[in-house]
């Protein structure tokens, strides 16, 4: 085919303008050769005859004049095995093996193959003779963890496809041949390993989508029993810079119960990513007793990386877990931020002088953010199991202010709203998830009957302590002292959590059923008592003996014998 | 042989545009005599950003492009010495051209960073015991203008065991950049210190070249080996740069005037912080002053998401409220087992001594536990939060225990019951 190529007319910033010769299409993908190097970028607009791009890159250097290659292609990513584990820029260039190419830092125009080079024990599942369609399995190879189920390409129209050939069980190279299909107008096709797909389209070879409805355990106690999220759901964590954000996604990423976990760091830290990658391979995952990181792929577009990669990064990020949803697993896409994607797209907007919406941010701005979470979902697959993808976003809302664009076009299209407040991270309450502004459509693991009483028991105490500030403690009567004192012991023992103490960090379902049953009766309880001082001291003994509690193994001895202690301390002043 | 083009189309701001042939994007040139680099190009038509500004420049004086970008010299004869936002000598020293290296260059990839794990010991207890600073951390200091926070920074400066100190300042009031040049040679730092100055009085442009030339050094001398501290003062002299070119290139502003993509230009400024593995780092501290206190300012806004954390000066004191360094749990795990603990409970009861400090200014009883914090409070303030304490961070530790323990019972602290069997300095109030 004749490559279509054009001519540069114009740079400003990482917009570049190009004539052209030949048929364009929006959306593909084009080349900007700048003497050695070749600049990839999107052509996202064409106005008389002109395409302008957005070039993934730096454009330092680029010179009117300079040619460029335009691929036919839209941006994709590859699929195939060996993606888990891996840690990729928002275009799956493959970091690692970046660094070793060309040292400390990142060089532009230098792509890689994204799917390691190395072949696999292949194990045929379809028959020569057998119907195909998309995203059936051909064969299976086992990764990791996991069986890594190899597909029909997504892409695969119904034209009664059938096996023609495929090879027998044995090992072959990710990029050989392994199966030949044909269709009934008798055109043929190779089938590798790896295929590709482009990052905008969903991914549709499901046989229909579910009510999500199971809960997906994060063992953060304040989610699972206050602020639960489901498997397929979606969520959103919004909090002002250094709430804890970040904090709380990697415990996600770390505890959360579910088969691949993606984290798309988009725009952030590159420090944040460097946690992850230096820690997770070193953390076992009790479920599977393999490392975390076997089962985590991290896409990594950090603040200083180009800004036209990280609007990529997102979508990059969820064609990867739709590609593992396929295979039968749930998985869980982390976003962070959001936000910094959202300001990519203004940034390029504000190039193309499109008109601007609210704080100039696009007018597409909600469909767009509306389209990114609907690809969240449980499906039922054409074999009958169910997979999901669950997605869970951070916003960082400009002056931390939940009014803005960005946080209410998100609050619109989610199932869970973790707010983080400033103020309880000031008062180092962590998680900072705001137990009342928050809220959750979805079910968690304990009764919701009870866990609604033990809100509402600390909604009231919150408004006993807004009224102690005007009336002060000795305007106020020992019962509602009380229920104040109670709504802090629930908030200091069972919202809070230590996430760097080994034992608290993680409380299981079980551990968080049996404290909270003992915590609800701590709340239901009338006590005899009716000096303030008197209170004050039985809750703070009380909340000691549950931190001493949170610090003992589960189903241990100890466990056992602190929890007498406590329950024995509590009911004596019980009536 | 350059060729020279003389036909200036429109001055606008500090851009001016002339019609040429085979430029490059980012390329460098000359008009008159002073420097101005490629922002944009449509067909022949160049856009030129004049360092200098663009006061006096007439429609036919030459434009000569130098066929390379903005660059800046490299070589240990920087140390000792002062230039200005364009890298030019303020100090009467000769101007250094050899060894030049392009300043703004690719961003450290992510899979070749590594676990920031050394503490930089300052002295100063609200950092070293409640925000520890760590090697290659990236922390501004948020002030109101009028705090001494070119003092604290200056201070931190001396203080703080590194190689090399690069020196950016960005719209600096002439007496502040004395007063760094004078302290930084009383304390015989001078020899070890690069500085990029850019004055309040100085063109707007260059301002914005300064944190990309010290940073471009600073990597230099990191790859080297050597550690390196970055001050840049003040960074929201920088953005209100940065916010003053866009408007006159007529871009379309989204906050408070500040063009899009403020968060990405100071991101890849502060994201020049890094440990190399087998070699130097690069640690920044920044200033960043806001506006009418306003820490929702997009300024501090955007930086705060930026940065690993912030040291927040208020009232000549570095509040603890607000101010977090985000690393610390990187090292202060290291340095005392019940540095942690200490510091969260500290902390919480400092929290809750404003609370009752607050029921006090409205004229409530005060209980007997609000009297403890009160007390407390006080002490915390005079004995730790004070600027001019210097003790070193163990000395800071035990007085944290001795201030907990004369205000409270060892049960109203909410520390673990084996810390407190370690540490409580009154034995007999354990049970």
């Amino acid at each position: 085919m004749q490559k279509v190529t054009g001519i540069v007319t114009g740079v400003n910033g990482n917009l570049i303008t190009a004539e052209f010769d030949g048929s364009v299409k929006k959306n593909e993908v084009c080349y900007v050769l700048v003497g050695e190097e070749r600049l990839k970028g999107e052509v996202i607009r064409i106005t008389n005859g002109v395409a302008s791009m957005q070039v993934y890159e730096m454009t330092n250097g680029v010179k009117v004049g300079d040619r460029v290659e335009l691929s036919g292609e839209l941006l994709s990513v590859e699929l195939g095995p060996g993606l888990l584990s891996q840690v990729y820029d928002g275009l799956q260039n493959p970091l690692p093996e970046l660094a070793e190419q060309c040292g400390f830092f990142l060089k532009r125009g230098v792509y890689l193959d994204p799917i390691p080079d190395k072949s696999w024990e292949f194990t045929p599942v379809a028959q020569v003779g057998d119907a195909v369609q998309a995203g059936d399995t051909l064969g299976t190879v086992p990764e990791g963890l996991f069986t890594h189920q190899i597909m029909v390409p997504f892409d695969f129209k119904d034209e009664g496809w059938t096996v023609k050939s495929i090879q027998p069980k044995g090992t072959y190279h990710v990029r050989s041949t392994i199966a030949v299909v044909e269709n009934r107008l008798g055109e043929t096709r190779e089938l590798s390993m790896v295929f590709s797909w482009p990052i905008k389209e969903m991914v549709h070879c499901y046989e229909e989508r579910l009510r999500p409805d199971e809960t997906m355990v994060t063992q953060i106690r304040c989610i699972d029993t206050f602020l639960p999220v489901v498997k397929g759901g979606t969520f959103c964590v919004p909090g002002p810079f250094g709430a804890g954000k970040t904090v709380l996604q990697h415990m996600e990423a770390k505890n959360a119960a579910v088969d691949v976990v993606v984290v798309a760091a988009c725009g952030e830290r590159a420090g944040e990513v460097v946690e992850v990658l230096k820690e997770f391979p070193e953390l076992i995952d009790p479920r599977t007793g393999r490392s975390l990181m076997e089962r985590t792929i991290i896409i990594c577009n950090t603040s200083s990386m180009p800004v036209a990669a990280r609007e990529a990064s997102v979508y990059t990020a969820v064609t990867i877990a739709e590609y593992y949803r396929q295979m039968g697993l749930d998985v869980l896409l982390l976003a962070d931020s959001t936000s910094r994607w959202a300001q990519a797209m203004r940034e390029m907007s504000g190039r193309l002088e499109e008109i601007p919406g609210e704080e100039a941010f696009p007018a597409y701005l909600e469909s767009v953010i509306a389209s990114f979470y609907e690809r969240a979902g449980k499906v039922r697959l054409k074999d009958g199991r169910t997979a999901s993808i669950t997605i869970g976003g951070t916003v960082s809302p400009a002056g931390g202010n939940f009014d803005e664009p960005v946080t209410q076009a998100t609050l619109k299209v989610v199932g869970a709203f973790h707010g983080l407040s400033r103020e309880r991270s000031d008062a180092r309450k962590y998680p900072s998830i705001h137990p009342i502004d928050s809220w959750s459509k979805y079910e968690g693991i304990v009764d919701m009957a009870k866990v609604e009483q033990a809100r509402s028991i600390l909604r009231r105490s919150i408004e006993v302590s807004q009224m102690m500030m005007v009336v002060g403690e000795e305007g106020t009567s020992a019962e509602d002292y009380i229920l104040y004192q109670k709504g802090e012991l629930l908030d200091a023992v069972y919202l809070q959590q230590n996430s760097f103490d080994p034992i608290d960090a993680a409380c299981s379902p079980e551990r968080q059923r049996c404290v909270f049953a003992v915590i609800y009766d701590v709340l239901m309880q009338r006590y005899n008592l009716t000096d303030k001082r008197e209170i004050r001291a039985f809750f703070n003994q009380l909340r000691q003996e549950f931190l001493d509690w949170h610090n003992t193994e589960f189903e241990t001895e100890a466990f056992v014998a602190q929890q007498k202690k406590l329950t024995d301390f509590y009911l004596s002043k019980a009536v | 042989m350059k060729k020279v083009y003389t036909k200036i189309e429109s001055i606008v701001g500090n851009v001016l545009t002339v019609r040429a042939e085979g430029v490059r994007n980012g390329d460098l040139a000359l008009v008159g005599d002073s420097y101005a680099n490629v922002i944009k190009l449509d067909h022949d038509k160049v856009s030129l950003q004049v360092f200098s500004g663009t006061q006096g420049v007439s429609t036919t004086d030459p434009v000569r492009f130098l066929g390379r970008p903005m660059m800046v010299s490299f070589s240990d004869h920087l140390l000792g010495r002062i230039f200005d936002g364009a890298g030019v000598p303020r100090d009467n020293g000769p101007a250094l051209t050899e060894n030049m290296i392009p300043i703004g260059g690719p961003s450290v990839n992510p899979a070749r960073r590594i676990v920031p794990k050394n503490m930089i010991r300052t002295g100063i207890p609200m950092i070293d015991l409640f925000n520890t600073l760590v090697e290659s951390q990236k922390l501004p200091i948020f002030s109101v203008s009028g705090e001494p926070y070119n003092q604290l920074l200056a201070r931190i400066a001396m203080q703080a065991e590194v190689d090399v100190i690069v020196l950016g300042g960005m719209g600096l009031k002439y007496d502040d950049y004395l007063f760094f040049r004078d302290t930084l040679e009383r304390g015989g730092a001078m020899g070890r210190t690069v500085m990029f100055v850019h004055t309040a009085s100085d063109p707007i442009v260059e301002c914005t070249l300064v944190p990309d030339m010290a940073l471009a050094v600073a990597e230099q001398f990191a790859l080297e080996g050597k550690k390196v501290l970055v001050l840049l003062t003040d960074m929201t002299n920088y953005a209100d740069a940065q916010k003053e070119m866009a408007i006159t290139m007529e871009q379309v502003p989204s906050n408070r005037g500040y063009p899009g993509d403020l968060y990405s230009c100071l991101a890849s400024r502060y994201e020049k912080a890094v440990d190399f593995e087998g070699a130097g780092s690069i640690t920044i501290l920044g200033v960043t002053t806001m506006p009418g206190d306003d820490v929702t300012h997009p300024v501090p806004d955007n930086t705060g998401y930026i940065t690993e954390g912030q040291y927040y000066l208020k009232n000549g004191r570095i509040e603890p409220f607000g101010s977090l360094s985000r690393l610390k749990q990187n090292v202060n795990g290291k340095t005392r087992d019940d540095h942690r603990a200490l510091m969260d409970c500290m902390i919480r009861l400092y929290s809750s001594y404003k609370e009752s400090q607050e029921k006090r200014s409205m004229g409530f009883m005060m209980s007997e536990w609000d009297d403890k914090l009160l007390k407390y409070g006080e002490l915390f303030e005079s004995k730790l939060m004070d600027l001019s304490v210097n003790i070193p961070l163990e000395q800071a530790l035990d007085l944290g225990w001795k201030i907990l323990a004369d205000c409270f019972e060892p049960n109203e602290t909410g520390l673990k019951t084996s810390l407190l069997q370690a540490h409580w300095p009154k034995r007999d109030a354990l049970q």
